[in-house]
């Protein structure tokens, strides 16, 4: 029986104009696409310089921030006001005022002072921005003490940073497993939905239903295309991470296969739920749009759970997105087996029996 | 063969089926005869397993409808009243998808659909999406049969499909019914129910009559008249304010009135011609089954 509903499924599937290029372009293009446009690295930030003491010293300051490759000069100032009209009109992004005496002070006094003001409306550019520049400075305040030998002065904390597991800080390889990760949940959760609410819809359902054909054979005749292709799909990200990323997945292939045959059912369990609640395509797309924002976002695909406030942590531990995500991003990037995961496993496993068992009683409910 | 004792129905604030009951034999072909949202459908998805009634009983034979529910799927066709198979299957994968889900094959029960499906033979490769609406109905009919069942419910099988597909549809039936086939068909063509051994007239989800057409006819008590004449509307409201006639209503070209005795026509007409009414035309007629509907109790 399962073979006969096999085989119109994948028929069906075939024969539909979109879907089976569907289910290929869009790994490719979130895999090849995203990661290379969704980029974190800030760099050409504009800077405007108001400078009160035009000294050497301040000079060669400038010089080294100009010729840092981050910063580009858009301006020098007569006054912070001036600079400020810069930032409004959105000619430069970041403000560095030197003080009057910046020269005399550093020799006489061996410190001098300079503010840094950042357009903060992007958080990010601007905060990384600031902390560029004050690294730079910082490098500059070291070579001034070499050279003015102020071996008496406290010696100077330096701060070697070192990425551990990401090392080049390379954003590409912390999206990667998040694309996967999302790319699994779309093929195995939404797509046999649609495709069950869809049988609802033009009625061939109830066709279905005063055959002999057993409901839970009829549903996993859904939900076995989509477990197939959802393994593919995940294989040709994997392939293309490997050659076009050189991401390998340092804890092992066999590992992120075994969390991905896991988290399928746990996705295509949630599918089922909203499938036995949808009564029309309509209906379907619109709650499943709920639970891409709220998965994907209450997960630590974008933001990491640790950054959230209480609350949002606690609704986040009730998303299997996020140990699924945390399990292959650990997989990727720190070299973990499944064994050090096995804290995840369990609960993905729980989910997995949880929500299938729910999707079963709600299925009997709506009979 | 098909026992149905005291079905009631409600959802929500709707009574869809009241107390209903009937009974078709083996081979009986039974009509179900009311307008759109009298019912029917719902004592079709009652009877074919797919909803549970809120009172009473149904029995294929001899297997409950709560009890033995697969069994019964099993046993019977169903084609409901909107076209439900795979359009994007061909009309050939169609039909071979819904033999095989019944464990069986084509080949085993083409005696059944033969007359039937070689109509739409030389579309076999067509996708059943693109069929016309006469080709679809047998398509579907053969679907319901491929199995072999005991019955077959059709709910609504000729709701907008032409004459001429309609009077091929009720051939094929008949030809079914000879194989010694239960057939339970619904219908809003008050002029198909003569096509029926028994039918069931359904009104607001009640039966206001199980009969054969002819004693559903042989029945009617009263005594029916035609009336035409050039103005219409005029006449109806005319005819209305007679005392003489108790209720009528328009037919198609004319108006049917009912009234207590022959020689009250006479007297119809001359109240009539003295209203201005040309061309008056007063016959009595026999009742077909829509009348019988209409002035059911």
């Amino acid at each position: 029986m399962l073979k006969f509903l096999l085989e119109k499924e994948f028929k069906q599937f075939m024969r539909n104009p979109v879907m089976p290029r569907m289910v290929l372009i869009m790994p490719l293009v979130m895999m090849i696409v995203f990661p290379l446009a969704t980029n974190r690295e800030v760099h050409d930030i504009t800077i405007s310089i108001v400078d009160n003491d035009k000294s050497q010293y301040s000079m060669e300051l400038v010089n080294k921030i100009t010729s840092s490759g981050y910063f580009i000069l858009s301006d020098y100032s007569s006054n912070y006001n001036n600079a400020l009209k810069s930032i409004e009109k959105g000619n430069t992004y970041i403000i560095l005022e030197i003080e009057k005496d910046f020269e005399k002070n550093i020799i006489k006094e061996g410190s001098a002072n300079v503010i840094i003001s950042a357009n903060a409306v992007d958080i990010f550019k601007g905060s990384v921005g600031a902390s560029y520049l004050s690294n730079i400075i910082y490098d500059y305040s070291l070579e001034l003490q070499e050279k003015l030998a102020f071996i008496n002065t406290a010696p100077a904390i330096n701060i070697i940073p070192f990425n551990e597991f990401n090392q080049t800080l390379n954003y590409k390889n912390f999206m990667i497993p998040a694309i996967m990760v999302m790319l699994v949940t779309m093929i195995t959760c939404f797509l046999p939905t649609l495709n069950i609410v869809s049988e609802k819809e033009k009625g061939t359902m109830e066709q279905i239903n005063v055959t002999p054909v057993n409901k839970f054979i009829f549903i996993l005749s859904k939900l076995i295309p989509y477990l197939i292709m959802g393994i593919i799909v995940f294989t040709i990200c994997i392939i293309i991470a490997k050659f076009l990323y050189h991401l390998d997945a340092k804890g092992g292939i066999l590992s992120l296969y075994i969390f991905t045959l896991v988290y399928v059912f746990v996705s295509s369990g949630l599918g089922l739920i909203i499938s036995n609640y949808s009564y029309s395509m309509q209906q379907a797309m619109c709650v499943i749009f709920f639970f891409v924002m709220t998965l994907f976002f209450m997960s630590n695909l974008f933001t990491p759970v640790a950054y959230m406030p209480e609350w949002g942590q606690a609704i986040a531990a009730f998303n299997p997105l996020k140990y699924y995500g945390h399990a292959v991003r650990s997989i990727y990037l720190k070299g973990a087996v499944f064994s050090d995961m096995y804290r995840e496993l369990i609960i993905l496993g729980i989910f997995a029996v949880v929500l299938n068992i729910l999707a079963v009683i709600s299925y009997k409910k709506n009979e | 063969m098909v026992k149905v004792e005291n079905i009631s129905k409600a959802f929500k604030n709707v009574q869809a089926l009241n107390n209903v009951s009937f009974h078709a034999e083996k081979g009986e072909l039974f009509g179900i005869i009311g307008p759109d949202g009298a019912g029917k459908t719902t004592l079709f998805r009652i009877m074919t397993t797919l909803t549970i009634p809120d009172e009473g009983a149904v029995f294929i034979n001899n297997r409950s409808i709560f009890n033995d529910y697969m069994k019964i799927r099993k046993n019977i066709g169903y084609m409901p009243g909107k076209f439900a198979l795979y359009q994007d299957l061909t009309v050939e994968e169609n039909l071979n998808f819904f033999a095989s889900v019944f464990n069986t094959t084509i080949e085993e029960n083409y005696h059944l659909v033969k007359g039937i499906y070689s109509h739409i033979a030389p579309f076999k490769n067509r996708k059943a999406g693109k069929l016309s609406g006469g080709m679809k109905q047998k398509l579907a009919l053969s679907c319901a049969l491929i199995h072999k069942p005991e019955v077959l419910f059709l709910d609504e099988p000729t709701t907008g499909v032409d004459p001429v597909s309609r009077k091929e549809f009720w051939d094929m039936l008949y030809d079914l019914k000879k194989m010694g086939i239960t057939i339970i068909v619904s219908t809003p063509y008050m002029d198909e129910a003569s096509r029926c051994d028994r039918i069931a007239l359904i009104k607001n989800g009640a039966f206001i009559d199980v009969d054969s057409p002819a004693n559903i006819i042989n029945n009617f008590d009263n005594i029916l008249i035609a009336l035409k004449a050039d103005n219409m509307r005029k006449l109806l409201k005319d005819v209305r304010k007679c005392r003489q006639i108790k209720s009528a209503f328009a037919f198609g070209a004319e108006i049917h009135a009912v009234i207590d005795s022959d020689n009250f026509i006479e007297e119809i007409s001359s109240q009539l011609k003295s209203l201005d009414h040309k061309n008056i035309e007063i016959y009595r007629i026999p009742p077909a089954i829509e009348d019988c509907y209409i002035w059911s109790r």
